[in-house]
Formats: C-alpha cells, sequence, structure tokens
C-alpha cells in the first residue's frame, strides 16, 4: 500500500502499520493565532471505525482536511495507508450540473475507470446506498437524505480502502440518518473499509464507532478516549448507547466549561 | 468486528429499506405537472405581445392622421408596410440581413475565441488579472462606436475595419463573464475535484469550467449583443459599395434618399434580427443550463 508522507523528513516507523497515523499534528492559519490543532496524535487501525467528536470549531474538519491531503499541516506528519483518502464533506457536495450518476461515475473516470464500465459500475454502486433507478436524477430533483447518499455512492467509487466523513448527516432529520447510520455500518462491514467519522453528536457517534475520539477545543487536542463494546446492530435508542453517550456528554461538558 | 446472527441483518436491512423507500417518495418532489398545451403556451407569451404591438401601430396610425410631423419624417404604417413589401421583393432586405448576421456571426466567432482565451489568461495569472483586468473592464464601458474613426484609419473601408470594432466591442465582455463566473465557483467544488484526484487539467475540464457555465453564457450573451450594436454602428460609418449592402448601410441609404419608410424598415430589420437571435439562440440554452441545475424560477 503507498503512504503518503507530507513530512518525509519525521516518518516514523510501526510495527502493525494504521490505516491512518496522525503524528503531533499542528495547523496554524494565521501567524500570531493560537494553532487551531495542537500536537495532535491519533491513529486508526485497518478496518476499524473511529469517531472524532467535539464542539463546533474544534478543528475537526481542519484535521479531516490534513488527513485527506487537501491541506499541508504547519507541523507533524500525516501518513494515510491509501493513495487518496475519500472523503465525504460536511457539506452537500455533489456537483449540481451532472446527474445523480454523473457525479458517481466523475469519481470512476477520476480513478481511471474505463468509459464502457463506468455506467455499470455507477449503477451498483447507488444501488449500494439503495438509490437503484436514481442515476438520472439531478441533484436539485433529490431530499437531503438521498443527496448525502449520492455523496457516500461516490466517495465509495473512490474505491479508496479509507473513508472520511465530516458530519455527513448533521443536516438530516432523525429517521433518515437513522436510516444512513444502518447503511453506513453495512457498507463498513462489507467492504472492510477504515472509517474516520466526524461528528458533534455524541449519540451518533456511540451509535457507529468501535472508538470514540474527544477532542477539546482550542486549541485542539485529543482529550480522551472510548472504546465502544456493544455489537452491531446497534439502535440510537438502546440503553447501553445511552448510557455509553451520557458518560461521554458529561466530559465534553467538562471540556467545554474549562473555556467559560 | 461486532458478532450478529444472519437473521436480524436480514430483517433489520429489510426494514431500513422500506422505511428509506418511503422516505423517498415523500422527499421526492412530485412529478412536474405536463407541459402546458400550444393553446396555454400561445395565451401566455405570444398573445401578449402581439396585442401590445397592434397597439403600437394603432398610435403610430393615429399620429400619422393627426400629422404630428410631416408625412415625409413620418409616414404611416400602410407606407412603411408596403417599402418593406418592395425591399423584399427587390431582394434587399435579404440581402442586407444576410451580409450583416454573417457579419455579425464571423465577428462573434473571433470574439468567442479571443475572448475566452483572454478569459482564462486572466484567470490563470494573478499578474495579468492586475495588470490587464481593469483595461478589460473599462473597455466593456466604452461605446465600441468610439473606435470607429481608428479603424478607419486603420484598416481603411475594409471588412478588417468593421471587424475590429466588432471585437472590441464584444471581447471585453466575453472575457469578463468567464472570468466572473470562475471568480463565482464555490471554491468546495475544487476541492472535490482534488478529492476524487482529478489534476489540473481535469479540475478545469470537469469541474470548474462547468461550474462558470453560468456567468461565462452571461458574457457571450453581452458580448453578441455588443458584437451587433458596434456591427451596425459600424456598418453605418463606413458606407462604401466595396462592403456590400449590410442593415447600417441599408439604413443609411434609407437617409440619403430621405425615405423615412427605408430607414424605418431597416430599424425593424435590426430590432428583428436581435430578438430573433436571443429567443432561438440564448435563451433556450440558458433555460436549459438553468433547468438542469434546479436555478429556474417558477412564473
Ligand atoms: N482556512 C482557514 N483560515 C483561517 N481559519 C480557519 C480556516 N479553516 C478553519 N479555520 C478556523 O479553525 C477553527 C476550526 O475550524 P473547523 O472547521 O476545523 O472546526 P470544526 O470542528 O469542523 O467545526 P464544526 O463542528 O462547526 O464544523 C475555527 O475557529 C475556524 O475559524
Ligand atoms: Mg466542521
Amino acid at each position: 500500500m503507498a503512504t503518503r508522507d507530507l513530512t518525509a523528513d519525521q516518518a516514523v516507523a510501526t510495527d502493525a502499520a494504521p490505516a491512518v497515523r496522525v503524528t503531533g499534528v499542528s495547523q496554524v492559519f494565521e501567524e500570531g493565532r493560537p494553532p487551531v490543532l495542537d500536537r495532535v496524535d491519533l491513529s486508526v487501525a485497518p478496518g476499524e471505525f473511529v469517531c472524532l467528536l467535539g464542539a463546533s470549531g474544534c478543528g475537526k474538519s481542519t484535521l479531516l482536511n490534513l488527513v485527506a491531503g487537501l491541506l499541508p499541516p504547519t507541523a507533524g506528519t500525516v501518513q494515510v495507508a491509501a493513495d487518496r483518502p475519500a472523503l465525504m464533506f460536511q457539506e452537500s457536495a455533489l456537483l449540481p450540473w451532472l446527474t445523480a450518476g454523473g457525479n458517481v461515475e466523475l469519481a470512476l473516470r477520476a480513478r481511471g475507470v474505463a468509459k464502457a464500465e463506468r455506467r455499470a459500475e455507477a449503477e451498483r454502486l447507488l444501488g449500494l446506498v439503495n438509490l437503484s433507478g436514481s442515476e438520472g436524477k439531478r441533484v436539485h430533483e433529490l431530499s437531503g437524505g438521498m443527496r448525502q447518499r449520492v455523496a457516500l455512492a461516490r466517495a465509495l467509487a473512490q474505491d479508496s480502502p479509507v473513508l472520511l466523513m465530516d458530519e455527513p448527516f448533521a443536516a438530516l432529520d432523525a429517521i433518515t440518518r437513522d436510516v444512513l447510520h444502518e447503511e453506513l455500518v453495512r457498507v463498513w462491514q462489507q467492504q472492510g473499509l477504515t472509517v474516520l467519522f466526524v461528528t458533534h453528536n455524541v449519540r451518533e457517534a456511540v451509535r457507529l464507532g468501535q472508538r470514540v475520539v474527544l477532542m477539546s477545543s482550542r486549541p485542539g487536542r485529543i482529550a480522551r478516549e472510548w472504546r465502544i463494546d456493544i455489537s452491531h446492530p446497534r439502535s440510537i435508542e438502546a440503553p447501553a448507547v445511552g448510557a455509553m453517550a451520557s458518560e461521554i456528554t458529561a466530559q465534553l461538558h467538562r471540556e467545554i466549561s474549562r473555556h467559560g | 468486528m461486532a458478532d450478529r446472527s444472519a437473521d436480524t441483518l436480514v430483517d433489520g436491512h429489510a426494514d431500513a429499506r422500506s422505511v428509506e423507500a418511503g422516505l423517498d417518495a415523500l422527499d421526492t418532489a412530485p412529478q412536474l405537472p405536463p407541459r402546458p398545451g400550444l393553446g396555454r403556451v400561445l395565451v401566455r407569451s405570444v398573445l401578449p405581445p402581439v396585442v401590445f404591438l397592434a397597439l403600437l401601430v394603432g398610435v403610430w396610425q393615429i399620429a400619422y392622421v393627426a400629422e404630428v410631423k410631416p408625412p415625409y419624417a413620418l409616414p404611416g404604417p400602410a407606407d412603411v408596410w408596403s417599402t418593406f413589401l418592395e425591399t423584399v421583393a427587390d431582394g434587399r432586405a435579404l440581402e442586407a440581413v444576410w451580409v450583416s448576421v454573417s457579419r455579425g456571426f464571423v465577428g462573434f466567432a473571433l470574439s468567442l475565441v479571443i475572448g475566452t482565451l483572454l478569459g482564462l489568461l486572466l484567470w490563470s495569472s494573478r499578474w495579468v488579472r492586475a495588470a490587464v483586468g481593469p483595461i478589460v473592464s473599462g473597455l466593456q464601458s466604452l461605446p465600441s462606436v468610439a473606435w470607429v474613426p481608428a479603424a478607419i484609419i486603420w484598416f481603411q473601408l475594409t471588412d478588417a475595419a468593421i471587424y475590429t470594432v466588432v471585437l472590441l466591442g464584444a471581447v471585453p465582455s466575453i472575457a469578463n463573464g468567464l472570468l466572473g463566473g470562475f471568480k463565482q465557483v464555490p471554491p468546495l467544488y475544487d476541492r472535490v475535484g482534488r478529492v476524487l484526484g482529478l489534476g489540473a487539467a481535469g479540475r478545469m475540464r470537469h469541474v470548474l469550467l462547468p461550474a462558470a457555465l453560468p456567468g461565462y453564457l452571461g458574457g457571450l450573451r453581452q458580448g453578441w449583443a455588443f458584437a451587433w450594436r458596434s456591427l451596425m454602428a459600424a456598418e453605418l460609418i463606413t458606407y462604401s459599395p466595396s462592403l456590400g449592402l449590410g442593415l447600417g448601410q441599408l439604413l443609411n441609404v434609407g437617409r440619403e434618399l430621405s425615405q423615412m419608410s427605408l430607414v424605418i424598415t431597416s430599424i425593424v430589420l435590426i430590432l428583428v434580427v436581435g430578438i430573433a437571435i436571443e429567443l432561438l439562440v440564448f435563451a433556450p440554452v440558458e433555460r436549459r443550463i438553468l433547468r438542469n441545475r434546479g436555478l429556474t424560477v417558477g412564473g
């Protein structure tokens, strides 16, 4: 597997190579201002589902952009066991002049899939997110939930073993989100993906993740992490999920009130 | 990874699928109503301008009968109509429209190529944008008829002089339209292109250009309007037998013969060509682009 190395000089030798490894990463956007991220260490094992939790503005999207290679870190290294991790953006980032199928096909094309195979492959991927028959729909004809599913299909079309997701379901209603959680867990298990999932919804994090990592704000640091040993299928209403979520929420409140 | 029985997987899964199907059905916009019938279209979009036109001709007829101006200065609608039929019959109308429209198309095509290249150049180089951008914007507000004397001095009474004026009128609008289109592309789209792994050329072709299309089209539309206006100004001034008979020249013939009905006929022809290009070329293209992106406003 190819390793993308953003600052080669600090590359670290590892025993069991993680799928994502962030080492001592700091990010400063404007000179003189406190760093948005401060010496963040995070590693995600292959096939692991990690949820990154934190208050608004704590630097979650920034960290994800760093891992996606959209932003070079001010300091530290980012290593990803994939040429290019797939990324689902916080906003609906479908291209509005293309159809649902066209958006997925563009990802296939960028990956070098032959023209003859693109259409069938796009149909298969849309089927995977339960959108068979919607290939020809324009983006504006889709509901918010359907758009996010197309975005998920497009991310899967990148065929990367690493999937980064930035609050992909934040703008959806509870029922649609439930359904998409189920869908996502199914795809993750079927494809053996490594998922790094950003959210500020504690229950969502516990519902999905095998591990929940809590970030503190200003500067963004890893504050704590929890293993979630609740077997799938989980329900967001399950008592075990609720109990874990309360514990994490209490910690999150403590993190936030440090700033008060 | 979590363990669980195959049964719950299948059940839960089927369940979620049916919920999802229901949600999709609720969320999806209902089918658009069928296209309005021909009758409705006629009543809604053809009738109003026809009625207005009839009113206008009525007012004109009244002014003519009341002799607001002497008849040589303000001929009646019937006189103009018969002059129009004459120019059609002797072939001058068709010739003038053909000469001008073909010149307009050639000039616009040249402007399209040059304006697009200039727009790309302005976009790709910060330095060029800083140095040339303000001048291009300034040229946009300079009436291109101001170039006619210079063009005649450079190229005498030739087609080259006419095209020079047309280009100076249309190129700045097209270049600025493309640049404005690029500037309005949300940075998110470029990041999408990068995440998908498109290179610079791929992002230009698959992301940046399509995203900038509405602004570019606006520039093209304005470019055509400016090209057509500049062409008329140039034809009107560069009146010479060697340049053939365009609409601008026909207008000049009318003035020299003091034949007001020919002058009005020419003006109407110029107007009709402008409206026809707008309705037949730009309006449908724009409607299609906007509809594909869900940007049309109802009504
Ligand atoms: N390009 C940038 N230039 C300057 N400051 C930035 C930039 N991007 C992010 N920031 C700042 O970095 C901080 C973290 O932003 P980020 O978008 O990573 O937060 P977040 O945790 O994703 O928040 P949210 O939950 O609201 O999405 C914010 O204070 C933001 O203002
Ligand atoms: Mg964010």
